[in-house]
């Protein structure tokens, strides 16, 4: 594999003991891996404000929960509106030691929790909005979300789904909201950096994390990672960070800004099964979606 | 000002408490075993990181340590491993 | 010492939220409703009132952010009506199964579509069976006591559920009249600090509402029943001292009018009860012996205390102001049910359905109707209980 991290700490040490052995995660699923991340920057101070998803049965069953962080489930549409009550109501109580982070897939952040996470982020509430991005409804069975990418097969798209996959981050950025990052599950580091900046600014903060999803794109559960980090290489996923007014590129992204370094997007293609039939017409559509995206990142970072 | 009291009536409450195995020994969902080879392993930290259960443990001494109570056996550690120090092997091929 | 104003029922459960001092308020605009949040908002902005106000982008959100910030230790409160209480319904539910006391307010405003404006109690009714305590004001200082008391009673550690307080809109909601204000001070003695079963803000790794199993489900929502038991007796308790401490007492879960020697009874909820009592006084005129029984608390159903009234009388007629189609009025319901479980012999019974979508009731119509009731039982004409909907046009 290439472009391993090998910066030893203080990620590992950091995150020990905090997401606990034995949660109902599939095999290679990259929540916990993020949710590793998020335990190692806010630690026991962070209260998890989680809407129907995939988390809601990996932290499994009462009495337990697989993690060492207050968690408050909440229903579909809600993490926004009840981060911010919890917000609020840290503030009224003059608490500042606690993190408020909704954490949300993409189903309750780009479809049904839009209205809330829109409204949230207007009123600039005091909370940080992690949206973890497996490009589906998985826990119900993969059916298609407006996150899903075109031409990805899921079991209510059984011939490949037709439209664009909606820029979350993007419709968060033109909220005017203080911080805005991309991340990816395939570089725990940048994704750590970019909670560590988000925890020491004031306001709404949106963070994008992109996590392969092993039995719903159809790859084999110890890839997870490397469509992680294939998904960046090839210029798909693009990491970066939107503050203050301006869009810095990330570490992990900076060589795939020149098209030459990207690796092809046949690579990620081909090693999901959720992209089986995908033509070639169609190859060629997502590379211009590809280039597109980039000439937004030029424009947007100058 | 709040306070916190119980319910008079001892009422059961939807609370949870962290726990380690919710889900059980979730080591009998493997098919595939990763084993390390610590002479080989350079303690990078990778498989620690990544690994979706948090049950390997890198240390100078010891190197990558597993928990195979609750390793589902995904085989992302031997995936990120750049030394090659992780091979899995068949659960019941021993 | 307290001090009167004229209030609308609006301004009176301002006033009353005002006295409580939460700390968060959450709220979505709706007509009828929206004068109480206006009002809530600029005692905020004149520095009348400490508390944060979250201006939320729908009503869910309202409840969903009264939830969260409850559950972080936040006395709450928000107020919707008519659509946007349907909008949170799902929140109705997920706040009282977590335990967690909360405060709202329902200006009753009937179901669309059509658009309609008026009151009728579809809406309120709608939530009855999410394991809030519901109460139902008749006038702009019982509205203003009601939401109070609200907040003793939510907070109660033998009840932990959340307390909804419904008036109708316009009749009651925009219509002023004199409301006494007890005194600050005194009142926040009363009210004493917020309790909750649980806080949830960081001071200890906790989870609220993860993956359960049927059994400790079922135990759950079994305890919300229990509860509901409790929150009798807590609800006369809480009226008794209130009337001790601000002159003011009702009765607990229902209030009764001339109903001692009644051999019929009336059954009503809400503004227009005061058009029935109307009518009552003249039929005990007129030597007819009749009484109102108002429902004050639709939950818990009150059904003991209505027992106690009716056990010996002829007769009983239940007023709903809505109807669940394809069956009755749900008080009536509710009523005649819980009545079943006392005697195998009751009394004749009679629901009328009136009044909805805004239609308005006067005190001749409750007359007509209750007298015609009265004679045709005297003189043996009703030999079956009976239901009908009646539609009044002038």
């Amino acid at each position: 594999m290439s472009g391993v991290e090998t910066r030893k700490l203080p990620l590992p040490h950091d995150a020990r003991g905090r997401v606990l052995p034995g949660d109902a995660a599939c095999p290679g699923c990259p929540i916990p891996i993020a949710l590793k991340v998020v335990s190692a920057v806010f630690g026991e101070k962070a209260i998890l404000v989680i809407p129907a998803c995939c988390t809601s049965v990996i932290l499994g069953t009462y009495p337990g929960q697989a993690i060492k962080a207050s968690v408050v489930h909440v229903p579909f549409a809600s993490a926004a509106a009840v981060a911010s009550g919890v917000s609020q109501a840290l503030r009224s109580r003059g608490i500042k030691d606690a993190y408020v982070i909704a954490w949300a897939g993409d189903g309750g952040t780009a479809d049904i929790g839009m209205a809330a996470l829109s409204g949230a982020a207007e009123r600039n509430e005091d909370i940080i909005y992690i949206m973890y991005d497996n490009e589906a409804y998985m826990n119900t069975g993969i059916q298609r979300s407006s996150s899903t990418p075109k031409g990805a097969w899921t079991t209510t798209t059984p011939t490949g789904k037709i439209e664009n996959k909606k820029d979350v981050a993007r419709i968060l950025i033109a909220h005017g909201v203080p911080y805005v990052a991309t991340s990816s599950i395939g570089y725990p580091h940048d994704l750590y950096s970019k909670l560590q900046r988000a925890k020491n600014i004031e306001g709404f903060r949106f963070i994008h994390v992109h996590a392969p999803c092993p039995p719903g794109w159809r790859f084999e559960p110890q890839y997870t990672v490397r469509v992680a980090k294939l998904a960046v290489e090839t210029g798909l996923w693009i990491l970066y960070e939107y503050h203050n007014g301006k869009l810095t590129l990330s570490g992990p992204s900076r060589p795939y800004i020149d098209p030459a370094k990207r690796k092809p997007v046949e690579e990620y293609i081909k090693l999901q099964g959720r992209f089986r039939a995908v033509t070639e017409d169609l190859i060629n559509e997502i590379k211009k979606y590809v280039d597109e995206n980039w000439h937004w990142i030029k424009k947007m970072s100058q | 000002m709040v306070k916190v009291v119980k319910p008079l009536g001892d009422d059961k409450l939807p609370l949870t408490k962290p726990m380690v195995g919710v889900a059980g020994k979730t080591g009998l969902w493997r098919n595939m075993k990763p084993v390390v080879n610590v002479d080989k392993c350079t303690r990078c930290y990778q498989c620690e990181i990544y690994c979706p259960v948090n049950t390997i443990i890198v240390e100078p001494e010891t190197g990558a340590v597993i928990n195979y109570d609750y390793c589902k056996g995904c085989g992302l550690c031997a995936d990120v491993c750049p030394s090659g120090a992780i091979v899995m092997v068949p659960e019941l091929g021993e | 010492m307290g001090l009167k104003l004229a209030l609308t029922g609006n301004h009176a459960i301002a006033y009353a939220v005002k006295l409580a001092d939460p700390d968060v308020i959450a709220a979505y605009p709706i007509t009828p409703q929206t004068p109480i949040v206006e009002k809530l908002a600029e005692m905020i902005e004149q520095g009348e009132l400490r508390a944060k106000m979250i201006r939320v982008e729908s009503e869910h959100s309202a409840l969903a952010a009264c939830f969260g910030a409850a559950v972080a230790g936040a006395r709450t409160f928000t107020a919707t009506s008519s659509q946007g209480l349907l909008y949170m319904h799902e929140f109705v539910h997920w706040v009282s199964r977590a335990r967690i006391p909360v405060v709202m307010a329902i200006v009753s405003r009937t179901i669309n579509t059509p658009w309609n404006i008026w009151p009728d109690h579809s809406d309120f009714v709608d939530q009855r069976d999410a394991g809030w305590v519901m109460s139902y004001a008749m006038d702009s200082q019982e509205a203003f006591d009601l939401t109070l008391q609200a907040f003793k009673i939510s907070e109660d550690p033998r009840v932990y559920l959340p307390v909804m307080i419904g008036i109708e809109g316009f009749i009651i909601g925009h219509t002023a009249m004199p409301v006494e204000i007890p005194d600050e001070k005194q009142v926040k003695e009363w009210l004493g600090e917020r309790r909750q079963p649980y806080v949830i803000d960081g001071s200890e790794p906790l989870g609220l509402g993860g993956l359960t199993f049927p059994e400790d489900t079922e135990d759950m929502f079994y305890h919300i029943q229990e509860a509901m038991g409790n929150v009798k007796k807590v609800i006369k308790e809480v009226d008794e001292e209130y009337g001790k401490l601000f002159g003011r007492r009702y009765g607990g879960l229902i209030s009764c009018y001339n109903c001692t020697d009644a051999k019929y009874i009336a059954v009503s909820m809400g503004a227009w009860s005061g058009d029935l009592i109307e009518a009552v006084n003249k039929l005990r005129d007129e030597g007819y012996p009749v009484g109102v029984l108002r429902v004050r608390y639709y939950r818990p159903f009150p059904i003991e205390d209505v027992w106690e009234i009716v056990q010996n009388v002829k007769g009983i007629v239940v007023f709903d102001r809505s109807i669940s189609f394809g069956a009755w009025g749900q008080i009536y319901t509710d009523l005649a049910a819980g009545l079943s479980l006392y005697t195998d012999k009751l009394p004749r019974m009679a629901n009328i359905v009136a009044g909805i979508a805004g239609v308005n009731v006067t005190s001749e119509d409750f007359y007509g109707m209750l007298k015609s009731f009265i004679d045709k039982s005297e003189s043996g004409l009703l030999d079956r209980n009976y239901f009908t909907w009646i539609k009044i046009r002038r």
